[in-house]
């Protein structure tokens, strides 16, 4: 390293060490549920690498309920949501490396992973799933000012050494931020016998599901800190206290303590639960674009990314709001895999040309927001077929309407659409709307036929 | 009995240890920390000054100069991330340029090679994220950047590798002096009731070096402690710029520099104010805005959001305006006062201090099994995909990785915990690996790290800390 070189290592000659159809990248609900779909849609070459021990990503420690009611119609805790889908994959018989940790995916849909059993290797895959999840912010992001002491952690790895070790990081704790996680471990400490003193949140509501404040906090007297935020971290060795202030929007400045409204809270434990990133590094390095908004891969309503054969999916994609909702998205990724590998193994028999069996070329229309609603996926669409898309606002909104409306292109490459000039493809009316919470709407056939090739479909409240 | 203790195991006490490793002596290192390197060695700027800037005729300057030709081969030896990035001093306007032509006149009278001012059009090639206003700077081509506490690691562990022993959370309270002559030595007592002895004492023990002369019985001096805070950038803004940028010094100070880190990442600091408070390593709200004010108006384009975590270093001020290093009585030694540039000048400073021990009498004879070169903890990172799998065939554990923002292995923390200086603690694992000092920063494997240690160690979960004392990291068992 002498000459700055970078870590990276340089995997230019790459040899291939083994070849599947479908390699999913992640074993949490999202990448088994795509393994499944795939394989139930008639894939049988299918891997998944998973970096951890076992099957389940992060609903391994969230030994909590409220997962399954979406697509079981009963509440599981995580570990049961997990070993559902988990037994699918067994009884399937998909291949699954464990304790593998992928280091590269490329272009050519070549996906180079280590693992203590195997070293470093290179799979060939005719699909790539990516499933990778996400991460919490940490302290740092945050800029927090005062000393660096034992006793920060972020609300899912407090949430990991109680569910998994069983060790209690602290016994006086104060949480910042109002993430489900944060919400889910004020209950999880306070039944432990730790307690919480404080919720601070930084906006003037939750990002929480309504659901978790109620049973986490509520239930149990911990009270929610709207507009406040810790403002500086005490103690040198171990936490000894925060000081917490109230904030104002100040406009160029964003969201400032206000002066007078310190307040000392002396504690020993700092839970940080201030959002979520979808975990996108193999995917940037792929020369894959992110979305500022969603921080994922843009993609079509088949979660296909801009490098065809390259799927992104669940929380990698966009951060959910149930576990649920990131498996059934899986699920529209998995069985797009599967017929993108039909449709190469049918080109390929019938003896297209190498290099040229890409499946043909489509139409592309782009969605785009307003600003209030402040992300949609996916971000384009290919094909003019019944299309769910999912969105979250910026803000909480009383009795807003949703209105999505199309400004064709007067040039229709493709000819075949009945729409033309601006028009309001559909309307809907909420009692509320808030950025914890998912949304969706269903683009009919009907709508995008009237959207013509290059046109924009715009997502808007009023 | 040693032949020569060394209170304060940091760059300067490292470099000291391992310059005197090199011969048949009894050394050990007394440590107040649970780790080496703790104190300023591992809050800095992590730059290997040119010298331009100290006053001709200081130690600074003559140290400065010497130890900046030496880095290079040390940081070979030693398997320390270094570049040779070069530094440049940005101007605005005339009374810039005055400043910087002086700087470039200092310069070449302290020996720095290759200075020149460089027009506003070869600066906005070198550097096109520069203000549009900077019209020139000084450039050093030999202004390089390291890392400063791999550095200290590395010293340490090379003298241990060749005899020096290492005693941690030795809080030295009290030096007496036996005997007179030839006979007489030192027993050094720590606040926990060890006691060492040795004939000689080299007190490097930065901040604290005032209070540990005045034990010896020759306190002629004071550390003022000098509060830097940095904020380290994400790997994302790393290529903002490709050299060390400072601005010119005004009356105010030398101002924040700009500097991209061995490991990619992307640093800006430190801010300057003197405190009272040894003890005080917080970051100010005050001190960030100034840091990002300043940046935005050398750098507009550098994204400060990217911040992934913003940290304080204490500069041990003296008050005589240079590095104190003499010998004012039989057998006590000081590298004291070692502030900017003491990384730079360390190697320098460790010759010269092991010059001043010869001098005083002590017989220094060469060993004839020196190791004078030290595997870098980054080593199974260079390696290809062949050469790797070699590795892994035998130690399986380099396959599995445990950091996965900086793709840190299982082999590479046990490697941490075993090689000299053995990490004892998080915060070790987490400087000598660089596990969980990426975007996550431990937020994933943090808890892993603990387990392996404990597991590693076998020493209960409960009593493993972030940074030794009273740093726990967790408080009991569930219920």
């Amino acid at each position: 390293m002498q000459d700055g070189k970078t870590e990276e290592m340089n995997f230019e000659e790459k040899t291939v060490d083994f070849r599947y159809d479908i390699v999913i990248i992640g074993g949490g609900p999202a990448g088994m549920s795509a393994a499944v779909q795939a394989y139930e849609d008639g894939s049988r070459s299918i891997l998944i690498i998973e970096r951890e021990k076992r099957l389940g990503g992060i609903l391994k420690q969230c030994i909590h309920p409220g997962f399954g009611l979406e697509m079981y119609k009963e509440e599981l805790t995580g570990p049961e949501f997990a070993a559902r889908i988990a037994a699918k994959v067994r009884e399937y018989g998909i291949k699954c490396m464990m304790s593998t940790m992928v280091l590269d995916v490329d272009q050519q849909l070549r996906v180079t992973a280590t693992s203590s059993e195997l070293g470093v290797f290179t799979v060939q895959a005719k699909a790539v799933v990516l499933a990778m999840g996400c991460r919490e912010r940490p302290r740092g992001a945050l800029n927090t000012p005062g000393t660096r002491p034992a006793g920060v952690y972020t609300a899912g790895a407090a949430q990991y050494f109680v569910n998994m070790y069983g060790y209690l990081p602290g016994k006086e704790v104060v949480i910042l931020g109002s993430g489900d996680i944060g919400l889910i471990m004020a209950r999880r400490m306070t039944l432990e016998g730790a307690k919480v003193k404080a919720v601070c949140e930084v906006m003037p509501y939750s990002g929480g599901l309504a659901r978790n404040i109620e049973q986490c906090l509520n239930d149990f007297g911990i009270p929610l800190m709207l507009s406040h935020t810790v403002i500086e971290v005490h103690g040198k060795e171990r936490l000894t206290g925060v000081t917490i202030a109230q904030v104002e929007n100040v406009p160029g400045a964003g969201r400032v303590p206000v002066k007078g409204t310190e307040q000392y809270i002396p504690c020993d434990t700092l839970l940080l639960s201030v959002g979520l990133i979808p975990e996108n590094e193999l995917t940037v390095k792929c020369g894959i674009k992110l979305d500022p908004a969603t921080k994922g891969a843009a993609v079509d309503q088949d979660r296909q990314t801009e490098i065809p054969g390259i799927y992104s999916c669940g929380n990698v994609l966009h951060v959910h709001d149930l576990a649920d909702f990131a498996a059934q998205e899986a699920r529209i990724a998995g069985a797009a895999a599967a017929k993108r590998v039909r449709e190469l193994d049918r080109a390929e028999k019938e003896g297209a040309v190498e290099g040229e069996n890409e499946p043909e070329k489509k139409i592309r229309i782009g969605l785009k927001t307003d600003g209030k609603v402040r992300y949609v996926v996916p971000q384009f669409i290919t094909a003019r077929e019944d299309v769910n898309v999912f969105y979250r606002v910026s803000d909480v909104f009383d009795a807003p309407q949703l209105t999505v409306t199309v400004e064709n292109n007067a040039k229709d490459a493709d000819g075949s659409a009945t729409g033309e000039g601006t028009e309001t493809l559909l309307k809907k009316k909420y009692l509320k709307l808030a950025p914890g919470t998912m949304q969706s709407v269903t683009l009919k056939k009907e709508m995008l036929e009237r959207c013509t090739d290059g046109g924009t479909i715009k997502f808007g409240l009023s | 009995m040693f032949d020569v203790a060394i209170i304060g195991a940091g760059v300067i006490g490292g470099m000291i240890a391992r310059e005197l490793s090199v011969y048949e002596l009894k050394i050990c290192m007394l440590e107040a920390e649970n780790d080496v390197g703790r104190g300023s060695s591992s809050a800095n700027s992590a730059i290997v000054h040119a010298g331009f800037d100290a006053k001709p005729g200081t130690l600074k300057a003559r140290f400065n100069v010497e130890g900046s030709g030496m880095m290079e081969r040390v940081c070979a030896d030693l398997g320390v991330k270094y570049k040779k990035n070069g530094s440049i001093v940005v101007g605005f306007g005339e009374e810039d340029r005055k400043t910087l032509e002086e700087l470039l006149e200092r310069g070449r009278r302290n020996g720095v090679r290759e200075l020149y001012i460089a027009e506003k059009e070869e600066l906005h090639a070198m550097e096109p994220g520069l203000a549009e206003d900077a019209d020139c700077a000084l450039v050093a081509p030999t202004g390089a950047i390291v890392c400063p506490y791999e550095l200290t690691f590395a010293a340490v562990g090379n003298a241990m590798d060749n005899g020096a022993e290492l005693l941690l959370n030795f809080e030295a309270e009290k030096i007496e002096e036996t005997g007179s002559g030839k006979d007489a030595y030192y027993t050094v007592e720590a606040k926990d009731g060890r006691k060492i002895e040795a004939r000689n004492i080299v007190n490097s023990a930065g901040l604290y070096s005032d209070a540990i002369a005045e034990m010896a019985g020759c306190g002629t001096f004071k550390i003022t402690p000098r509060r830097g805070e940095y904020m380290l950038l994400d790997k994302t803004s790393g290529n903002a710029c490709s050299c060390t940028i400072f601005r010119t010094p005004t009356k105010m100070g030398k101002g924040i520099l700009i500097s991209p880190t061995v490991d990619g990442n992307l640093l800006l600091g430190p801010t300057s104010v003197n405190i009272d408070d040894k003890e005080d390593f917080s970051v100010t709200a005050e001190g960030l805005d100034r840091i990002i004010a300043q940046v935005r108006r050398e750098m507009p384009k550098v994204n400060t959001g990217s911040v992934i975590t913003s940290f304080c270093g204490l500069r041990a001020v003296g008050d005589t305006g240079d590095f104190i290093i003499n010998n004012p009585k039989r057998g006590f030694f000081n590298a004291a006062a070692i502030e900017s540039p003491g990384l730079t000048s360390s190697p320098a400073i460790a010759r010269y201090v092991a010059e001043l021990i010869r001098d005083s009498g002590l017989e220094m004879k060469k060993k004839d099994n020196y190791i004078a070169t030290r595997r870098a903890y980054h080593w199974f990172r260079e390696l290809d995909k062949e050469e790797r799998n070699k590795v892994i065939a035998k130690e399986p554990e380099y396959g599995h990785v445990i950091c996965r923002c900086e793709n840190i292995t299982e082999g590479e923390i046990l490697n941490a915990i075993r090689q000299n200086p053995r990490a004892t603690d998080i915060d070790g694992v987490k400087m000598r690996t660089r596990a969980q000092m990426g975007r996550c920063q431990g937020g994933f494997c943090g808890p892993h790290i603990v387990k392996m240690m404990a597991e590693f160690m076998g020493v209960p979960i409960l009593s493993l800390t972030k940074k030794g004392k009273g740093s726990f990291m967790n408080i009991q068992k569930t219920k």
